[in-house]
């Protein structure tokens, strides 16, 4: 697959490297000419100076042939728009902004990027996935179906400790898929499972229920 | 008619003062409170801090209420970014932008947006103003 990179700095830098090592076609665009020397020099030229948000540049780097276009500067408008040129310009079929400002995330979906990953969100949870008296921990997000995967650690104190997983009133659409016990072999719950203190719970969610799956849970 | 200016540099000042002048209702909304000291004395709208690419902000300087909004901040990416807010989210009617560069100029053009680019206006009165005095 042939990837461009829109922005050198941290992540568009180890991104690269990853893509290059799964053996893709990787061109990184950046600006700063400082920058731009030194991924050349050390990975050869895998770096074009210019602006990835312009037109002439995109043309120039073949961006009609690519097969998606990875925005990854430290400014949303900046990702918005490189998304939004590859897109409209040179028919890139997927496109991905990496956005800071987790409301943005609406908003570049209805402008046709295809692809949003809010940065500061995904720091955050597992910044409190580290604090331990945090129940629920967000794993991952699958947008087009509007569900979550989560992770819910059942404390001592928890109100399910000691139920079957059929007498929580688990909200709809809401499965838990896998059990973690403190100790012993993870396992797949079934109707008369009991949870135990200490249970990690792997769960699947709609989005808009992940606080009643928390309570249905004794979470908090 | 309601308009909102983002962006209170030489020309977003002195556009808010001619609307002004012309009897509109004008609010004008920069990030740097500093900017409003281009604001000439007589203006009467209102002057808001604020960063028009956040929709708080907007809501704040009143967007659901306009019928125009203009975007002349410095940057390209920021006025288009801006000016989809204001017309995709936000519904008004008419969104102007300043786009340097012409030709993300005309892609957003071609994408419903009301673009100027200075660029290429002010080359075509340069060329007519030195071609014309031969």
């Amino acid at each position: 697959m042939y990837i461009i990179i829109v922005g050198g700095g941290r992540l568009g830098y180890y991104l690269m490297k990853a893509l290059l090592k799964e053996g893709h076609e990787v061109l990184v665009l950046e600006k700063d000419a400082r920058i731009c020397k030194t991924i050349t020099d050390e990975l050869g030229s895998v770096c074009f100076r210019g602006d990835g948000c312009e037109a002439a540049t995109l043309a120039e780097v073949g961006t009609g042939r690519a097969d998606m276009m990875v925005a990854v500067t430290g400014d949303d408008e900046d990702n918005l728009v490189a998304c939004q040129v590859a897109k409209h310009k040179h028919n890139v079929p997927r496109t991905i902004a990496r956005i800071r400002n987790p409301r943005n995330a609406v908003l570049f979906k209805k402008l046709g990027v295809d692809v949003t990953v809010n940065t500061t969100d995904l720091i955050i949870e597992v910044i409190e996935h580290e604090v331990p008296t945090h129940p629920v921990t967000q794993l991952l997000t699958l947008d087009e179906k509007g569900l979550i995967i989560v992770d819910v650690r059942i404390s001592p104190e928890s109100s399910s400790v000691g139920k079957t997983v059929k007498d929580l009133s688990l909200p709809k659409e809401s499965k838990l898929a896998l059990i973690i016990p403190n100790e012993g072999n993870a396992h797949v719950p079934v109707a008369h499972t009991v949870l135990q203190a200490g249970d990690q719970i792997i769960a699947i969610t709609p989005s808009e229920n992940k606080e009643e799956l928390e309570a249905a849970l004794g979470g908090m | 008619m309601n308009i909102l200016i983002m962006g209170c540099g030489r020309v977003g000042a002195r556009l808010a003062s001619l609307l002004d002048e012309d009897g509109h209702k004008v609010t004008i909304l920069d990030n740097d409170t500093y900017s409003f000291r281009r604001l000439q004395p007589s203006f009467g709208g209102t002057a808001l801090f604020g960063n028009g690419t956040d929709e708080d902000s907007l809501k704040k300087a009143g967007i659901e209420d306009a019928d125009v909004f203009v975007a002349l901040t410095q940057g390209d990416n920021r006025n288009v970014m801006a000016c989809q807010i204001a017309k995709h989210v936000f519904k008004v009617e008419r969104v102007v932008s300043r786009i340097y560069d012409p030709l993300r100029e005309e892609m957003y053009n071609a994408l419903g947006l009301e673009t100027i680019s200075p660029t290429k206006i002010f080359a075509q009165l340069l060329r007519e103003q030195i071609e014309g005095k031969e």
